[in-house]
């Protein structure tokens, strides 16, 4: 029976294929804003009664705070500063990164019935997500060559460890799933100041114009 | 009586090219007469291989032979009547194709050696196709080999022929190499080199015995990657020679694969896997590499990379099938796995055919000098297209039914359990749909390049239209592609018996799952009738409204003055598919760009080299050479270097006695 | 009973041009403008089937057969779809792999007929034509196997026949997904923006437009109605998938949400003309491969 949950980690996934494929920044880390709502929404619907409701409601709120509202906004930021609209052409091309990112979601969903798992499975649709999402997160990180790309496949490498970390919502203390999130906020906050700084020492936020610096 | 017809068909094959020698004084009778041989052959081979089709049964026949392990066995099924047709009948047709092309009057003893090792090569596939003892089978494939080699080089007064002569025996050899050894290790396992006697190995443990076929077998067929033989060769022979090595000599490995595969009992899925996927990468850049060529008996020659490779995936669903014991993939993989090999030595021939008689008429098979030759020759060119459209898969024509079988079987993969990884064969069908439009791309542009639009060359414009000779065999091909692709059900039920001899799957559900195919099959007929009329009623409507004025210059956009340089060019039209493919083409460009503002000069050409032969094997064998010159220089000629190496030997062989034994 | 099919025969052949006419209207419409008459279409295949017809010199039999035989191919391959609530006329297993080669027949017949002109316009327009289909192929191949998959059936008259029901109660993910993928894939076999501008005859926006510049007279009617007929087609299998979780038996209720669907595609079809622009022609491809990529995936999600 289809229901709403199948329907959400549908749209995560889908999600990550619209990545790969799109060259537009800003639109990007909109889509991305949007996967942090859907994965707050997750949290909620895959809250069964043995959890403490106020700890799914704190997760729940938490990712939506700061993957869908607070992040993006400091995304958008940088991009205002580095005063960059569009990715350039990846190191790996836009079909291959869709090809590859379509066989790791195959692959994903063709085998992870096999991997053992601490806890009984919530969804069947939940390890292959996260290992698909955490795949498309690698390849953005290791194909884009903008910072701010780059940034965004950190935050969707994440996201897939978040939905990880859904499996283990009623077992894991509330302090780690903070430590979680506070983490993924501190780095963030620490590579936008960053691409500050280099945007203003380099006029320019291209990873192959920085590989010069290596002299 | 069927035995002896089909013997009787090899050995006038082998006798066929006697009255080319005999009768050197009066050359077009002696051609004539081999030719006609060469048919009577090829028709008594198909009366043997239709009666056993028609339900006879096989039939076998054995004589002693004083040879060790070996033994006179011939065997006729089903399969090797599939395989026979084609191993007969097209050098039957090159033959009297070769009347008007390479007469004997112009060619002189060249033309006799062809014709004689034409009609050798035919008989020593035959002896392939019906041989039931390992040594027979081998006697037949190195004849085939050597006869080839020698075909290929029949115009030795040039270096292209010669080269391209060597690279194929050479590799031909290295795929015996793997055959004697696959042979060597079934023999010594079950005792015995007639085939009989291998009946039900048993598959575990046989992953080696699978990759020597694969590679044995692989080579010969032209299997991605060891086809690196086949674009050379198949263009530098004569184009009736260039019809029976792509259209036969390629499918005897494929003979060969069902064969080896035959023998075991329970195939494992990962055979079929890597056969499927094997297939698959070979249609697929096999169609790519086709895209880039501009000679067009190489661009035809990689095309039969990309045919076999669809074959090889219909054989792979055939034998994930079989691990899987599911009677719907066997029966159509191997469907349309067969058909597909009748369909195109058919559409292949006919091809090359018509590449031979654009040659003919040119002088010149660059697709960049051609052009407009529908106009000189519209028999050629409606021929050509039927072959065109044939090949691309197009109804209502052969090709289409043996790919429609081949995607039905991949489909076939959804009946399997959920949850059962073999039941991604189901992507085979979009692959091959996705061949098939590549395929459709690559053959417009080459029909388009060569017949259509304005001639680029003077060559291209003193075309003339071929004799009969040529012509009549052209006919007869299209003739039967359009007869299997109207009425593909009379094949079927033949082809599902084929396949559960093959098999080994109860008779009762491979013949159940070949009705449900035939009765499909009847819908694709009707179809096709449909279709047929359709066409011819719009035609006639359209006759008395399409009243023409004068005919008038295609616009051209208002130029001045303009050429047939401006046409769409061969290499222009796949320019947006070559791009795409570039990674893995590693194509060569020459560019010497303009500079200042009133250039001198520029220069600018691109070349794609064959992938596997020019950047892997010839710099791994130069590299060779290399290392190999330097331990020469080891053998400085010293007589105490030798002795001192005699006496390291002889210690060498003590201590190991000694100390290890 | 033969009078009805024949009826229904001669309805379903009449009622595609009236599908470009919504299109054309719908645009206009948001543009601001008037726009032409929603019957325009028929008024322009009746004049030019009453013109005569120019040739060139360069051409040969293929480009007079070249409209005959694309306006013959799709409509064979309509005759395998099934119409509202019934049966296909022609249905068998495997024939959504007869559909799909059928349409690159006329898509062939087409681009030669272009290339027989020796005109460089033309041979641009077949190039980029075949090329583009080339990976549009696999995508619709990819869509069919979803629902093949997702009803259990090989044919198409089974697969958006009663079974299509049970298959978006047990699987509407995977067929929603496949449904944007086919629609995607209409958009580019029937050259609308964003792969071709069927407004314009200018150098970079042309794929089909430019394939059929040098037709002229009843040549240009065929290839006008062929190109209605097969976006007719493709809007039947689109609505068909999509109403097919209410099943309805045959009768004047499932021709009446047929046709209401059918013009609520068109519509839909101008939206999108509307709201995108054409894209860049290396972008296609990645659309395409898009495309199919969601179609994997749903068919992963039914496999598993």
């Amino acid at each position: 029976m289809a229901s709403w949950t199948d329907m959400t980690f549908v749209l995560v996934v889908v999600i990550d294929l619209v990545l790969l494929a799109s060259s537009r920044l800003g639109a990007s880390i909109r889509v991305v804003a949007l996967q942090g709502a859907l994965l707050s929404l997750l949290a909620l619907l895959l809250a069964s009664p043995s959890h403490e409701l106020g700890h799914v409601i704190l997760v729940a709120g938490g990712a939506l705070a700061i993957k869908a509202i607070f992040i993006p906004w400091l995304m958008f930021r940088a991009m205002r500063e580095a005063a960059i609209r569009r990715e350039v052409e990846p190191l790996i091309g836009y079909v291959p990164s869709l090809l590859l990112g379509g066989a790791g979601v195959a692959l994903a969903f063709a085998f992870s019935r096999g991997l053992p798992l601490p806890t009984p499975e919530m969804h069947s649709f939940l390890v292959p997500t996260a290992l698909a999402t955490v795949w498309t997160g690698l390849l953005l990180v290791v194909s884009r060559k903008k910072a701010v790309s780059q940034v965004l496949g950190f935050l969707v490498l994440e996201n897939g460890v978040f939905v990880f970390g859904l499996l283990l919502t009623g077992v894991m203390p509330v302090m780690v799933e903070a430590g979680v999130l506070l983490d993924l906020l501190a780095a963030v906050f620490v590579m936008g100041i960053v691409m500050f700084h280099i945007n203003r020492e380099f006029s320019s936020l291209d990873t192959d114009v920085l590989a010069s610096l290596k002299d | 009586m069927i035995a002896s017809l089909a013997i009787g068909a090899v050995g006038l094959a082998a006798l066929s090219g006697l009255p080319g020698l005999l009768l050197r004084r009066r050359p077009a009778l002696g051609q004539a007469l081999s030719a006609a041989a060469l048919c009577a052959a090829a028709a008594l081979g198909g009366a043997a291989a239709a009666s056993v089709l028609a339900g006879g049964g096989a039939v076998s026949v054995r004589w002693p032979w004083h040879e060790p392990y070996g033994s006179l066995a011939l065997r006729l099924d089903s399969l090797g009547a599939f395989f026979l047709v084609p191993v007969l009948g097209v050098p039957a047709l090159g033959s009297v194709y070769g009347l008007s092309y390479w007469p004997q009057a112009k060619h002189g003893y060249r033309a006799v050696r062809l014709q004689l090792f034409l009609g050798l090569a035919a008989a020593a596939m035959g002896l392939v196709v019906l041989a039931d003892n390992a040594l027979l089978f081998l006697v037949g494939w190195e004849g085939m080999a050597v006869c080839a080699f020698i075909l290929v080089r029949s115009e030795d007064d040039r270096p292209e022929p010669l080269r391209a002569a060597w690279i194929y025996l050479a590799s031909a050899h290295v795929g015996t190499f793997a055959l004697f050894a696959f042979f060597s290790l079934l023999g010594s396992a079950r005792g015995s080199f007639d085939f009989s006697a291998w009946r039900g190995m048993p598959a575990a443990g046989g992953g080696l015995l699978f990759a020597l076929a694969l590679v044995g077998f692989g080579i010969k067929a032209g299997l991605f990657p060891f086809h690196f033989w086949l674009p050379g060769a198949h263009a530098a022979a004569p184009s009736h020679v260039s019809a029976v090595m792509s259209g036969v000599v390629l499918k005897t490995g494929i003979y060969g694969l069902l064969r080896a595969t035959g023998f075991f009992e329970a195939p494992p899925a990962s055979w079929g896997a890597a056969l499927l996927v094997a297939g698959a990468a070979s249609g697929v850049l096999g169609v790519g590499f086709a895209l880039t060529q501009h000679d067009l008996k190489r661009l035809l020659a990689y095309h039969s990379v990309e045919n076999i490779g669809i074959i090889a995936m219909g054989v792979g669903i055939a034998l994930v099938g079989r691990a899987r014991s599911d009677a719907t993939l066997v029966v159509l993989g191997f469907a349309g796995g067969v058909l597909h090999v009748v369909n195109h030595a058919l559409f292949k021939s006919l091809l090359f055919f018509g590449a031979g008689s654009v040659a003919h008429a040119t002088g010149t098979r660059d697709l960049e000098r051609l052009g407009g030759l529908a106009r000189a020759m519209p028999r050629t060119a409606l021929l050509f297209l039927a072959g065109a459209a044939a090949i691309s898969g197009l109804p209502p024509l052969n090709g289409f039914v043996s790919e429609w079988l081949v995607a039905l079987g991949s489909l076939g993969g959804m009946g399997l359990a959920r949850g059962d990884r073999a039941a991604f064969v189901v992507l085979g069908a979009p692959v091959l749909a996705f061949i098939g439009g590549l395929a459709a791309a690559c053959f417009a542009k080459v029909h388009g390049a060569v017949f259509l639009g304005h001639p680029r060359s003077p060559a291209a414009q003193g075309a003339h239209e071929s004799p009969a000779a040529m012509i009549g065999p052209m006919a007869l091909l299209a003739l039967a592609c359009a007869a299997i692709g109207v009425f593909p059900a009379l094949l079927v039920p033949a082809l599902a018996r084929a396949a559960a001899e093959w098999s080994g799957l109860p008779a009762g559900e491979a013949l159940a799952a070949g009705a449900a195919a035939a009765a499909s099959a009847r819908g694709v007929t009707l179809v096709a009738l449909t279709l047929l009329a359709v066409v011819v009623a719009l035609a006639a409507l359209r006759r008395p409204r399409a009243r023409a004025t004068a005919p008038v210059d295609t616009w051209g956009c208002g130029y001045a003055a303009p050429t047939a340089r401006m046409e769409y060019t061969g290499s222009s039209f796949a320019q947006i598919l070559v791009e795409g493919f570039r990674r893995v083409l590693l194509s060569r460009v020459e560019l010497e760009a303009p500079h200042g503002l009133f250039p001198r000069s520029a220069h600018f050409a691109t070349e794609v080299p064959e992938l596997v032969l020019d950047r892997a094997i010839l710099p791994a064998v130069r590299g060779g050479e290399v290392a190999a010159g330097r331990v020469r220089g080891l053998f400085s000629g010293h007589i105490h270097f030798y002795a001192f190496l005699v006496f390291v030997a002889l210690v060498a062989l003590l201590a190991w006695r000694f100390l290890w034994w | 009973m033969l009078l009805r099919s024949l009826v229904q025969v001669g309805l379903l052949l009449a009622f595609p041009p009236l599908l470009l006419g919504v299109v054309n209207r719908v645009k206009a419409t948001i543009a601001g403008r008037r726009g032409p008459p929603l019957f325009q279409t028929y008024y322009d295949l009746a004049k030019l089937l009453r013109k005569g017809a120019v040739y060139s010199r360069t051409t040969t039999w293929v480009f007079r057969a070249g409209p005959a035989v694309g306006l013959a191919a799709v409509f064979t391959a309509g005759l395998l779809l099934p119409s509202a609530g019934g049966r296909a006329a022609v249905s068998f297993a495997g024939d959504f792999v007869l559909f799909a080669y059928l349409l690159a027949l006329g898509r062939f017949f087409t681009a030669l007929a272009a290339l027989d002109t020796g005109s460089s316009f033309e041979g641009m327009g077949a190039a980029r034509e075949v090329s583009f289909a080339s990976v549009a192929e696999p995508a619709l191949f990819l869509c069919f196997v979803v629902l093949a998959r997702a009803t259990g059936t090989l044919s198409l008259s089974g697969m958006l026949g009663p079974g299509l029901g049970a298959a978006w109660r047990d699987a509407a993910p995977a067929l929603l997904l496949s449904a944007i993928s086919f629609f995607v894939v209409t958009l580019a076999e029937n050259a609308r923006i964003p792969v071709d501008d069927p407004n314009t005859h200018l150098e970079l926006t042309m794929i089909h437009e430019v394939m059929v510049l040098d037709h002229s007279g009843p040549d240009l009617a065929l290839i006008l109605y062929g190109a209605s007929l097969k976006l007719f087609l493709f809007g039947a299998l689109l609505v068909r998938l999509l109403e097919g979780g209410f099943w309805l038996p045959a009768g004047p209720v499932a021709a009446l949400t047929f046709v209401l669907g059918l013009l609520g595609f068109a519509a839909l079809v101008g939206l999108v003309e509307s709201a995108m622009a054409r894209l860049r022609l290396t972008r296609v491809p990645q659309m395409l491969v898009g495309a199919s990529v969601l179609s994997v995936f749903a068919l992963v999600l039914l496999l598993r």
